[in-house]
């Protein structure tokens, strides 16, 4: 039986104030974040811009700017910030025990339903 | 004897004001009448009863007086006029001797008799002489008013016997080290003889008290712990030495007995009052006797009695509550000590001590002298020790008094202020705007936030009419800071604006930024962050680069470049491109390549799919469409062909253009490849503040394209025509002429050093064409030339950085450095796709 947590791994994964990558077969690119106050985060990898590749943003305080074009995206939200709009989709995500664990069922999304 | 008259007089007239007579015209009383009068000032005719021949001054300032960074005139509290104004009628000089419960009169010493129908006790306190041989010999004195003062400025005027007096201070507590070091000041040799092992054991842990030792004694004072005196050796009747238990004798013109305080009962004690420590109070500062109130040092409240000046603001407040029937009630007071040592930063307030359930979160930094200690109970802070950096000590305070759930800023609370409060705070001023109206503002005048607020509205708009018109900051000045923000906070838009910040998380610009780093020996971010007051928790994207930059730049070999803030291109030392592929580009020496090269990057551009290859503006080849997780592998190969990084990436050196010069040309006049790949072999990995572009012509035909780069080279028959500033991008700018030199040694010796230059004074993210032109050419010439030596010095400071610079990062990516940067977290298959791997 699968439950609905996906364990993704202990948390020394990440190392605090960066993001590391989740590729998806037939699924989007998740971005894992790591804050430096160890706050974690998850998003689709898309800058709701121009696509670009959130986790390869500068991560402040709980924001992450993409490397592309300097947009401000809000972890917890997805939103982009200040007069940028646009929104990224959030993975609800958790840690337990160490371990972190994204909702089984924002990680496949639709194409996996 | 007047009184019967008085009384009968009083019966005549009706209504008539109430009599209140006060016994002490120091702070504490004076403070009473003071808030009496703000609620009612018509409700009693007032009298006070001073020992000592002045009006009222701040105690608390004798020790700058003493210090000689103060006159008497700056502090007093209230002059003459103030007694006047309000009709009060102050007896000084003449000390009230008795009180007749009975008749409701006081006695003076003069004989004179004052009937009262309130009376208001507040006779302060009595300084603790130890009862040791020798204690009543002249030249013994103690630190409690201005006689005292007066007798240890004429013991430092007199000297002693073989050039300057020599002083011994018995107690080393607050009042006994502001004494020693108002002594020291005034030029005499000080000794402080402390029985415990800790200086200033009440406020201060072991560590605060050793780092304050150690600065003391570096000051030139003797600092003796755990020494119990035995005696005081006499001479002709005046003090001589000091001996201890151990039989250590110090010499002494003057010995300043500072042990502690006692409250002054004796008066209360004679008149039948309850009195036990000290004279017992209610909550509403009436005594046994509900005619007769109290208030200050001289009480005991709920089992405290209190030596600081703080509770006197909390009572003085309740008093005239009660004495104008709105009584509030008294609670006690949480007290928090700052000691007035012009240079020593030092707060404490709280517990400290530790116990079951308590947590400490300690922060040390020794270099700087810095050591904060807050202990934190059931998630409330109960106590915080502060030294060398007290700017937090009114926000700890606030926290403590209020006892507040701390739990969700426990982290950062140890950072203070700015760090805990995360990106609430979006300017400095923000801090003192989050305090409570009621937190203290100025701790010397006892003035809350709100009054401090209510001054600045009621018209006072600048310091000065602060400090006149309701005392904040008039003392001390440590709250200078604190009343600038509410001036800043309240008239908003007044604020002068001055040169532009470096980006919204702080106040400094960059060039504050830069000078404090190398002032403050600042080696890191997080406390570049700190020391700087920086108002979000961990900076943001445009200042966490330009951090990185100026640290790695000011500490070469010792600062640790922090890949967290870096932009993706330096982190992963490729070109992001807009599909999320990146670009490589190796480094061609000089635009030079070789059939090794070549073939190693063909192999490349096959092996990963690579779908373009490009020959760039800088004379080099840029391989496009490599994934993050292919580039070591990609490195790996370039390198095993002997290419390195070539930083097309890095505000840093990109590449070093040629012509082929004299060994080709029929027009070269010089080696203009031979230099170029020398420089580039000089300069290559070394970081800027923006990208760098260098290159040699061989000729003036320039065929290099030299005097659009940020360092160009001209050969010409008789050496070399160096040049600066110019850009081929957004606005193209030709370069300036910096020099010429007739050798290929000195171009080099110039290069290097320009660059230097550079780095260390342009702002990050500035090109040297908009910084030329932001300093002047002029500026940059003479950094260079004014001196004869200083282009030979900036060159050898470059090369020393350069030594820790000259690692090709690709290689050390291959070798498995940082390997997570370049790797998946995993990789998620879901069931619909293929089967689950387990």
């Amino acid at each position: 039986m699968i439950g609905d947590w996906l364990d993704i791994g202990p948390v020394d994964q990440i190392t605090s104030g960066t993001a590391r990558t989740l590729p998806v077969v037939g699924a989007e690119e998740i971005a894992v974040f790591r804050t430096q106050k160890n706050e974690f985060y998850a998003l689709v990898n898309k800058c709701p811009h121009k696509q670009g590749p959130l986790s390869q943003g500068i991560v402040h305080g709980n924001v992450v700017t993409c490397p592309l074009h300097n947009w401000n995206i809000s972890l917890k939200t997805g939103e982009a910030l200040g007069d940028d709009e646009g929104c990224v989709p959030v993975i609800p995500m958790k840690v337990d025990a160490g371990r972190m664990y994204l909702l089984r069922s924002a990680v496949v999304g639709k194409q996996a339903a | 004897m007047n009184a019967p008259s008085t009384l009968m007089e009083k019966d005549r007239t009706a209504p008539v004001k109430e009599r209140l007579v006060v016994i002490g015209n120091g702070m504490a009383g004076c403070r009473a009448v003071e808030e009496i009068l703000a609620r009612d000032s018509a409700r009693f005719d007032v009298t006070i009863f001073g020992a000592e021949p002045r009006v009222n001054y701040n105690r608390i300032m004798l020790s700058p007086v003493l210090a000689g960074e103060k006159a008497f005139e700056d502090i007093v509290i209230n002059g003459d006029d103030w007694y006047a104004d309000n009709a009060i009628t102050l007896v000084s000089g003449d000390p009230i001797v008795s009180i007749d419960r009975a008749t409701q009169t006081v006695v003076a010493k003069s004989g004179r008799v004052e009937p009262y129908d309130r009376l208001l006790i507040a006779t302060g306190s009595d300084p603790f002489i130890i009862p040791v041989p020798g204690k009543d010999l002249a030249g013994v004195v103690t630190f409690r008013d201005l006689d005292d003062v007066d007798k240890m400025l004429a013991a430092a005027e007199k000297g002693g016997p073989d050039g300057p007096g020599r002083a011994v201070v018995i107690g080393g507590g607050l009042l006994g080290l502001e004494a020693a070091h108002g002594l020291s000041l005034r030029g005499m040799k000080v000794t402080v003889v402390h029985l415990m092992p800790t200086l200033m054991e009440r406020q201060l842990d072991e560590a605060a008290g050793y780092l304050l030792k150690t600065e003391l004694e570096r000051r030139g004072q003797t600092i003796v712990t755990g020494g119990d005196t035995a005696e005081i050796v006499g001479k002709d009747g005046h003090v001589s030495a000091v001996r201890l238990k151990d039989g250590r004798t110090f010499d002494a013109d003057i010995v300043v007995m500072a042990v502690g305080i006692r409250p002054g009962t004796t008066l209360a004690k004679s008149a039948g009052l309850d009195v036990e420590r000290g004279i017992v109070v209610d909550d509403h500062m009436v005594t046994s006797d509900p005619a007769i109130m109290a208030v200050g040092e001289c009480v005991q409240h709920r089992g405290a009695c209190y030596g600081l000046v703080a509770p006197l603001w909390d009572m003085c407040r309740s008093l005239a509550d009660a004495a104008c029937d709105a009584p509030s009630g008294y609670e006690g007071s949480v007290t928090s000590t700052k000691l007035k040592v012009s240079g020593i930063d030092l707060f404490s307030a709280g517990d400290f001590s530790g116990g079951d359930g308590a947590e400490d979160i300690v922060m040390r930094d020794a270099a700087r002298g810095i050591y904060k200690r807050v202990v934190v109970k059931d998630n409330k802070l109960v106590g915080a020790v502060l030294y060398g950096d007290t700017a937090d000590g009114n926000w700890y305070f606030d926290l403590l008094k209020k006892g507040e759930d701390v739990s969700d800023i426990r982290e950062a609370l140890i950072f203070g202020q700015a760090f805990a409060s995360g990106g609430a705070l979006l300017d400095p001023n923000a801090a003192v705007a989050a305090l409570s109206d009621d937190a203290e503002i100025c701790g010397c005048n006892g003035v809350s936030k709100g009054k401090v607020i209510g001054t600045i509205n009621a018209g006072a708009c600048s310091l000065d009419a602060v400090r006149s018109t309701c005392k904040a900051s008039a003392s001390c000045g440590s709250c200078t800071g604190l009343v600038e923000s509410l001036l800043a906070l309240t008239l908003g838009g007044e604020v002068q604006s001055g040169p532009k910040t470096m980006c919204k998380c702080t106040s400094f610009s960059h060039d504050d930024v830069r000078r404090l780093i190398g002032e403050k020996n600042l080696k890191a971010i997080p406390q570049v962050m700190q020391e700087l007051h920086w108002t979000t928790p961990d900076g943001c994207s445009s200042c966490r680069p330009a951090l990185n930059y100026y640290l790695l730049c000011a500490w070469p070999g010792e600062y640790e470049d922090d890949q967290k803030s870096r932009f993706v291109n330096e982190r992963l030392h490729a070109n992001i491109q807009k599909d999320g592929t990146y670009s490589v580009v190796p480094r061609m020496w000089g635009g030079l390549t070789n059939p090794k090269e070549l073939r190693a990057i063909a192999d490349v551009v096959e092996k990963y799919n690579a779908p373009m290859v490009k020959v760039t503006g800088g004379q080099r080849l840029d391989i496009f469409g490599i994934k993050k997780e292919d580039l070591p592998a990609v490195w790996a190969d370039l390198n095993a062909a002997g290419m390195v990084s070539g930083h097309a990436y890095g505000k840093s050196l990109r590449t070093v253009k040629t012509c082929v010069g004299s060994e080709w040309c029929r027009f070269g006049t010089q080696d203009s490849t031979g230099l170029g790949v020398k420089l580039e072999r000089m300069t290559w990995g070394s970081w800027m503040p923006h990208k760098f572009k260098i290159a040699v012509s061989g000729c003036p035909r320039n065929c290099a394209e030299a005097t659009i780069k940020d360092f160009g080279v001209v050969c010409v028959d008789s050496g070399y025509e160096l040049h600066v500033g110019g850009n081929g991008g957004i606005k193209v700018r030709a370069t300036d002429l910096l020099c010429k030199v007739a050798t290929e040694a000195e171009a080099m010796d110039v290069c290097a050093a320009f660059i230097q230059l550079y780095r260390e004074q342009a702002h990050y993210l500035e090109r040297t064409a908009p910084w030329i032109e932001r300093v002047g050419l002029d500026h940059v010439k003479a950094g260079l030339f004014d001196d004869a030596e200083s282009v030979k010095r900036l060159a050898a400071r470059f090369r020393y950085s350069q030594t820790f610079m000259q690692d090709d990062p690709w290689a050390e990516r291959v070798a498995g450095k940082d390997a997570d940067l370049h790797q998946h977290l995993a990789e998620v298959r879901p069931l619909s796709f293929t089967e689950f791997a387990a």
